[in-house]
């Protein structure tokens, strides 16, 4: 089961940060315009680090954990602890904003880019978990 | 659902700054006015933003905005001396509202921007969440 899920998993966890990212980053436009509000981001390669066990990317995840050979692995990935960082200002301003328009369009985008990305990996991962389970006469 | 809040972050946004050009449209309104018989010309408004978190069950973090009051420019009145107006005081003077006309024009594509610029982050995020809903469908 878990040779199964193992790319599954990883990659879920890959979206749920994705989307994580997407919210910060539409919290920093949001705030474009609010005076001394400080533009957060975070490093997703960290983030996707953490979440997914400090092992290589999409390996097994924490199989220390597991007392009796019944048990199910589960991901040390926690959410709530994305290692966020603070963006430094790129240019001064007077109300002490630190958004800076052009980074967080860009960041946006290519975070869409991303989030698109991983959603065919996944659908691409579940097509050919369907076709290896199909018998030869499906075709 | 993580993604779901982005449509409160946003709409937070575009609500704040549709607020902000309400008031830049009273303002151009008002750029001419005079004192009236009170002798109180109207006074150029501005809001002021402010940011309110908007986290996840998980406690995830999100910001918002909302306006946090809008505030009265208090300097004075723009003076012209103009006797054979109605409304001139006893030395001449008419009193016209303190609007800065050239101000409020840039406040209100500021505020146009970041509504366009919301907007688009809620469509993005919307195509994001219909792509997800199909996910494993091909």
């Amino acid at each position: 089961m878990n040779r199964l899920t193992n790319s599954l998993d990883f990659q879920a966890q890959a979206l749920t940060l994705r989307a994580e990212r997407q919210r910060l980053i539409a919290s920093n436009i949001a705030n474009a315009d609010t005076p001394g509000y400080v533009a957060r981001d975070m490093d997703f390669a960290s983030a996707l680090r953490e979440a997914t066990g400090t092992q290589a990317a999409g390996s097994t995840m924490t199989g220390d954990t597991a007392t009796a050979r019944g048990h199910i692995p589960i991901g040390t990935g926690s959410t709530s602890e994305l290692g966020l960082k603070y963006a430094a200002p790129s240019q001064t301003n007077l109300d002490s904003n630190t958004v800076d328009m052009d980074r967080e369009r860009a960041s946006f985008v290519d975070n869409s880019v991303k989030y698109e990305a991983t959603l065919r990996f996944i659908n691409t991962d579940v097509r050919t978990m369907l076709d290896a389970m199909k018998s030869p006469s499906q075709g | 659902m993580s993604m779901m809040k982005i449509f409160d972050i946003s709409g937070s946004a575009v609500s704040s700054q549709s607020q902000r050009l309400n008031v830049v449209a009273s303002n151009l309104a008002n750029v001419d006015t005079v004192a009236g018989p009170d002798g109180k010309a109207y006074k150029a408004r501005e809001v002021n933003f402010q940011t309110v978190l908007m986290n996840t069950p998980d406690g995830s973090p999100g910001a918002g905005v909302r306006v946090a009051g809008v505030t009265e420019n208090q300097a004075p009145g723009r003076k012209v001396h103009d006797p054979a107006n109605p409304s001139a005081d006893a030395d001449g003077y008419v009193t016209y509202s303190n609007v800065n006309a050239v101000d409020e024009m840039v406040n209100m594509i500021s505020a146009s921007r970041s509504y366009q610029n919301n907007i688009e982050v809620m469509n993005t995020a919307k195509t994001l969440l219909m792509k997800t809903l199909q996910m494993g469908q091909g």
